[in-house]
């Protein structure tokens, strides 16, 4: 008998099951699958404008991706498919007639500055498809504010004419172009931005089913939950974060609801209006950028749901969920500081926070 | 299957449900292994000081009969596997690739297996004489850790034990040398633990066997009714479940304070192989020269629980049991925490569970590709003793090893392996934490 070819290996010498543990380009590649309906949806909602923006912001992205990939002498990190999640989270955040040159230059931003700088995939502090969207509400504050309404005939014919302005100029105004397309009473404002500004509510079944006016991705409030119960039941996203922001969202409007029901919105119509549910399904559960001790996760997901409703009720804005993300970002590696979890054979607070050269 | 494997198979709170592999070898009686044409004996089989032959080359020796005693307190005799002739005392090849000193035994097939042995009756020893004895037997934890069984049945004086735990779980995935020790053996089992307790001082006994051994649980149950001291509790299947932390925490709801032993919080811990010898050899008179091991694995012709003498070279079992020709891989052990063997003239030793041959099929593949960390959070669900694997890891990548030790209780982790295996970034944790680990005992010393 012929002797076996032996190799040594240290343990674990056990082959993971592989649907326990899919891999991180398979998780990613979920996402992906995840947000396409959503996309797709925005397509049809608001035409040839809306594909060519995603489109584009997806060029920018997985091109600002490589050229950093380059610079940095890195392997090639395209195929791990994070970029193409920050490239379609990004350009769902964006409004139906957002200037092209304008979401390139976001989706540079998003990469660059949201990604690359930090070291790429695993080091960045914050979402890098938020950190671009806050670069676009800072420099084209008219264009991520000029809305467009949604369902317009002829929209898989004919652009939007912000869409196509050239580089380096402004949109033209896009209210006289509404005014020949649009239904009656459309006032070229989101549903937040009627209720804060005019007082106007819109009813909660619209926003649930998506047909309202808003940037690509916050429409359907029901899709997303779909899409986001999809990686949910896969175990590939962490249902404590979207569970915990939509709660406090809805505990803390409540009550304010019930304090003056004529002053504040109802809890229905901010959990499904705005960005909310994309924003605490697909961003704030970003995992590199949020806490992974058990009581920390709640901690996190409170924060952004308190901070979301601030923002939307006192403060200038209508929409609050990019930033109170961004802060709960911020806020996320202190917050896994203070809730290291009790590891077995110690007492809680004994051993935290001591001091190197200590002893216990 | 279809659809629902589509969806992640649930995992336990803290540890994992590997692919569990045991139907290939859990209905297997117990068989006996032949004589290997030499024996290699190593001294320090145990954790302690390595035994002291009293053998000469060139010595006959009988089976059964002590040819190395022990060198202090840590420390137990060795006992000839066969009868035959001390062909070298030298250093030899051992499993993990290092070199060991040994008794090589020249065996004279077809010699009685008659085993050499001075009967007694457990009952007219007192603790002091018993736990003598059990040092003479050369007994160790046959779970894999390999401590004396004397000095772990030795409780101090001031320390008071209530409870003796019996590990029954064999969590590791292939190993059913428990179960079958379980079925098979009962009656030395529960004299085992009669022993244990009145060397103890323990009140009652409580033995921890998997749910999914149900015919073990029943069998015991059965045989129990009448000793209510000893009870049998049915505990959920998942690794690390036999790990000696775990199972206490399971049992008896209590911790292990981190650095400190199990008899602090009162309770002692044996596993159920270690006892079943035990209850044998301290009735017979005799010393521990074979052991069951599990021989299994998708290279495997004739897979099944052998009683295997102790000191038989790992490729003479691979002969005797027939293997395919793609093997890549001898484990020692269970696939989680076993040693990979460096070489087939390494001996099986008192410590050995089981012997796996692994195809290409079934091992981790090396060259899996490695991610950044995204910090997904699953080794934190899955460390079993709420470490922080992901912070650990981190700070490994930094060569931050004494921090690690400091701030994330780097010293408390036991290497069982969850975090490695669920990690989607395929990031060598484990791997890492053993190297800090090293460094930091070469920084100390």
């Amino acid at each position: 008998m012929s002797k076996p070819q032996i190799e040594l290996r240290s343990s674990p010498h056990l082959r993971p099951r592989l649907r326990q543990t899919p891999s991180v380009d398979s998780i990613m590649r979920n996402v992906v699958y995840a947000l396409l309906p959503i996309c797709a949806f925005a397509v049809y909602r608001f035409g040839i404008s809306a594909l060519a923006l995603i489109v584009t912001v997806l060029a920018a992205c997985l091109l600002t991706e490589a050229l950093f990939n380059h610079l940095g002498k890195r392997a090639n990190s395209l195929n791990d498919y994070s970029a193409v999640i920050t490239a379609l989270l990004l350009a769902l955040t964006l409004p139906p007639g957002f200037p092209l040159w304008m979401g390139a230059v976001s989706g540079f931003i998003a990469i660059a500055l949201g990604k690359a700088m930090f070291g790429g995939l695993g080091y960045n502090l914050f979402n890098p498809a938020l950190v671009g969207r806050a670069f676009a509400q800072a420099a084209f504050p008219g264009a991520i504010t000029s809305w467009t309404p949604a369902g317009v005939e002829g929209r898989f014919i004919e652009f939007i004419p912000g869409t196509l302005t050239l580089p380096f100029t402004r949109p033209q105004e896009v209210s006289q172009w509404v005014e020949t397309v649009a239904v009656d009473g459309f006032t070229g404002a989101t549903p937040l931005a009627l209720q804060k500004f005019a007082g106007e509510a819109t009813a909660a079944t619209e926003l649930f089913t998506g047909m309202v006016t808003g940037s690509l991705g916050e429409t359907s409030a029901l899709l997303i939950l779909l899409c986001g119960l999809y990686l949910i039941a896969r175990r590939m996203m962490d249902w404590r974060i979207p569970a915990g922001i939509l709660i406090t969202v809805a505990l803390v409007s409540g009550a304010f609801y019930l304090i003056d029901p004529n002053q504040y919105p109802d809890p229905l119509f901010m959990l499904f209006s705005g960005g909310l549910m994309l924003g605490a399904m697909f961003m704030a559960s970003d995992m590199v950028a949020s806490p992974v001790t058990p009581l920390g996760v709640w901690i996190y997901a409170a924060l952004i749901g308190i901070i979301t409703v601030m923002i939307r009720l006192f403060a200038g804005l209508p929409e609050g969920v990019m930033y109170a993300i961004l802060l709960g970002n911020a806020a996320a590696p202190l917050i896994e500081q203070l809730t290291q979890p009790r590891a077995y054979g110690h007492t809680r607070g004994r051993t935290r926070g001591r001091k190197r050269g200590d002893q216990a | 299957m279809g659809l629902l494997s589509w969806f992640r198979p649930s995992a336990p709170r803290h540890g994992i449900h590997p692919d569990d592999h045991k139907a290939q070898t859990c209905g297997k009686a117990i068989r006996r292994l032949a004589f290997a044409p030499r024996l290699i004996v190593p001294l320090g089989q145990h954790i302690g000081k390595p035994s002291k032959p009293i053998v000469r080359v060139g010595q006959e020796v009988v089976r059964g009969e002590c040819i190395a005693e022990a060198d202090g307190f840590v420390s137990v005799a060795l006992h000839a596997p066969a009868s035959g002739i001390v062909e070298a005392i030298e250093l030899r090849q051992m499993a993990r690739g290092d070199v060991g000193q040994a008794i090589v035994i020249r065996v004279c097939q077809g010699d009685s297996q008659q085993t050499l042995g001075s009967p007694c009756d457990p009952d007219t020893l007192d603790s002091k004489a018993l736990l003598e004895r059990i040092q003479q037997t050369g007994l160790v934890g046959l779970g894999g850790a390999a401590f004396p069984t004397h000095v772990k049945l030795a409780i101090k004086p001031e320390q008071q034990v209530d409870t003796l735990l019996v590990n029954g779980c064999e969590c590791e995935p292939y190993l059913t040398c428990d179960h079958r020790s379980m079925l098979e053996y009962s009656a030395d089992l529960i004299l085992g633990i009669e022993l244990a307790l009145r060397i103890t001082g323990a009140s009652r006994a409580i033995i921890g066997i998997e749910d999914n051994k149900p015919d073990a649980i029943a069998k015991l149950r059965d045989e129990l009714t009448h000793k209510p001291w000893i009870s049998v509790r049915s505990v959920p299947s998942f690794y690390p479940q036999g790990a000696e932390k775990v199972l206490l925490k399971t049992l008896l709801g209590r911790e292990v304070p981190s650095g400190g032993l199990m008899v602090e919080v009162g309770a002692t811990m044996q596993n159920v192989g270690t006892l079943t010898q035990l209850g044998r050899l301290l009735t017979r008179g005799e010393g521990l020269i074979e052991r069951v091991v599990t021989v299994a694995g998708p290279g495997v012709e004739r897979p099944g629980n052998y009683l295997i003498p102790i000191g038989t070279p790992v490729g003479f079992v691979l002969e005797q049991v027939g293997f395919h020709g793609k093997t890549t891989e001898l484990v020692l052990g269970g696939p989680m925490m076993g040693q990979s063997v460096a070489s087939l003239d390494a001996p099986i030793t008192k410590g050995s569970s089981g012997l796996l041959v692994m195809d290409e099929a079934a091992v981790m593949e090396e060259q899996r590709k490695s991610y950044p960390c995204i910090k997904c959070g699953e080794c934190v669900r899955a460390c079993p003793l709420h470490l922080n694997p992901k912070e650990l890891g981190l700070l490994a990548a930094k060569r931050e090893y004494e921090l690690m030790a400091e701030r994330f209780h780097l010293n408390d982790c036991f290497e069982c392996g969850c975090c490695t295996l669920v990690c989607p970034a395929s990031i060598p944790l484990v791997q890492h934490f053993r190297v800090a680990k090293a460094v930091n005992r070469e920084r100390v010393a």
